[in-house]
């Protein structure tokens, strides 16, 4: 068959779009189907509320941070810069630097909020991990897997809520195996950790240990794609603020004021 | 071909280097001894069979690894009618409670260090711990 020039560019142009269209009709059609808009009713998503006037009722109350440590094998080390903490006490208005001002609530002002990791929805921490031990679960829980973790610290100065702490030293030095919790291992030097929302417990079926530890019952943990649960509840009746939303990591830490 | 009396010695001399560990098993003496482990008390089965197990363990507490950090899967794994929770200190251990005498006699004896034990609490350390 004779083939001359105009022929082939013809063909070689219909080829082309039709590879390439409908390569791209595909990816429309499939991000269509794959499209998350937050309330798929199968999927959970975790997030927590805290009732802050609650919270703050209990002036010395540190209950949840107690629990959390000792049953995480968190050691104390009250040297600053080496400090370990999954959930600690951070003043209003560095936790809130968008919302305090000379004249915040008296009630609120100066206070120290209770403050964990926030499993944002859009985590800087996971975008920047190099190995992937850091990753955003289906159901929210931004999770870490000590086994993969290099230790680079990108993660800590990709989050802007100061949620990791990194293992300067082997915290087994610090931490008594007789005070440890041997049901769940401890860290080695040189990993980053923080909060996971109490996975193994979750998991289970069972609520964080924050949550259980709260006397006041200022901490609430559910599912926001169930209108029933009770995270959802306190959010529909009470003004809720969340920290930095500005920088559009999507924190699912709420706090209600 | 002047240098054959150099290059033969020479080429013997490598041989024989190349071949020593060879030469050396043919030698009469002692063999190495295998390590020898206990076995826990009163269990019959493991998760899987022992010949599975002895080769292949750390591959399957990677699975499980993998399963529970990464997967958030925590369905019990089923073997003999039985079911195990997928854990290393939480099923494991529950029955190999002496990892010195179980865990440690091979690794030493095949010169490996598995990480494992850096953050996993295991039952000696835990009772020695209590003291």
């Amino acid at each position: 068959m004779e083939l001359n020039r105009r022929d082939l560019l013809k063909r070689a142009f219909r080829t082309g779009l039709a590879l390439f269209g409908g390569a791209a009709a595909f990816e429309v059609v499939r991000g269509e189907l794959l499209a998350d808009d937050g309330r798929n009713a199968q999927v959970r998503h975790f997030a927590m509320a805290v009732d802050l006037p609650l919270c703050l009722a209990a002036v010395s109350c540190s209950d949840c941070v107690t629990a959390c440590h000792k049953g995480h094998n968190v050691p104390s080390i009250p040297d600053k810069k080496r400090e370990i903490k999954w959930i600690w006490k951070e003043p209003f208005d560095q936790a809130f630097p968008g919302e305090a001002h000379e004249y915040t609530r008296q009630d609120l002002k100066g206070k120290e909020v209770m403050a964990l990791c926030n499993h944002c929805d859009n985590p800087p921490c996971v975008r920047v991990c190099p190995t992937g031990a850091t990753w955003r679960r289906e159901d929210g829980i931004v999770m870490m897997d000590m086994h993969r973790c290099i230790g680079c610290r990108y993660c800590m100065a990709a989050c802007p809520y100061g949620s990791r702490s990194f293992n300067w030293s082997d915290p087994a030095r610090v931490l008594p195996v007789k005070a440890a919790n041997p049901e769940y291992p401890r860290r080695t030097k040189g990993v980053v950790e923080k909060c996971s929302f109490c996975d193994e417990l979750v998991d289970t079926g069972k609520l964080p240990l924050c949550v259980g530890a709260c006397k006041a019952g200022a901490l609430v943990f559910g599912d926001l794609n169930d209108a029933g649960s009770v995270v959802r509840k306190a959010l529909a009746g009470r003004y809720a603020i969340r920290r930095k939303p500005s920088l559009g990591t999507g924190p699912n830490v709420y706090y209600l004021v | 071909m002047r240098d054959l009396r150099i290059i033969i010695p020479l080429l013997l001399a490598v041989l024989l280097a190349a071949g020593l560990p060879v030469l050396y098993g043919l030698l009469p003496g002692q063999k190495s001894v295998p390590p020898r482990i206990v076995l826990p008390a009163g269990e019959k089965a493991c998760v899987m069979p022992a010949d599975y197990m002895r080769e292949n363990h750390m591959a399957l507490l990677s699975e499980w690894r993998d399963a529970v950090v990464r997967a958030g899967d925590r369905t019990p794994v089923m073997a003999g009618g039985k079911t195990y929770a997928k854990s290393l200190s939480g099923t494991c251990l529950k029955c190999h409670a002496k990892k010195s005498a179980f865990c440690d006699r091979c690794h030493a004896s095949l010169g490996a260090a598995p990480a494992c034990w850096d953050c996993h609490y295991f039952p000696e350390e835990v009772a020695h711990g209590a003291e």
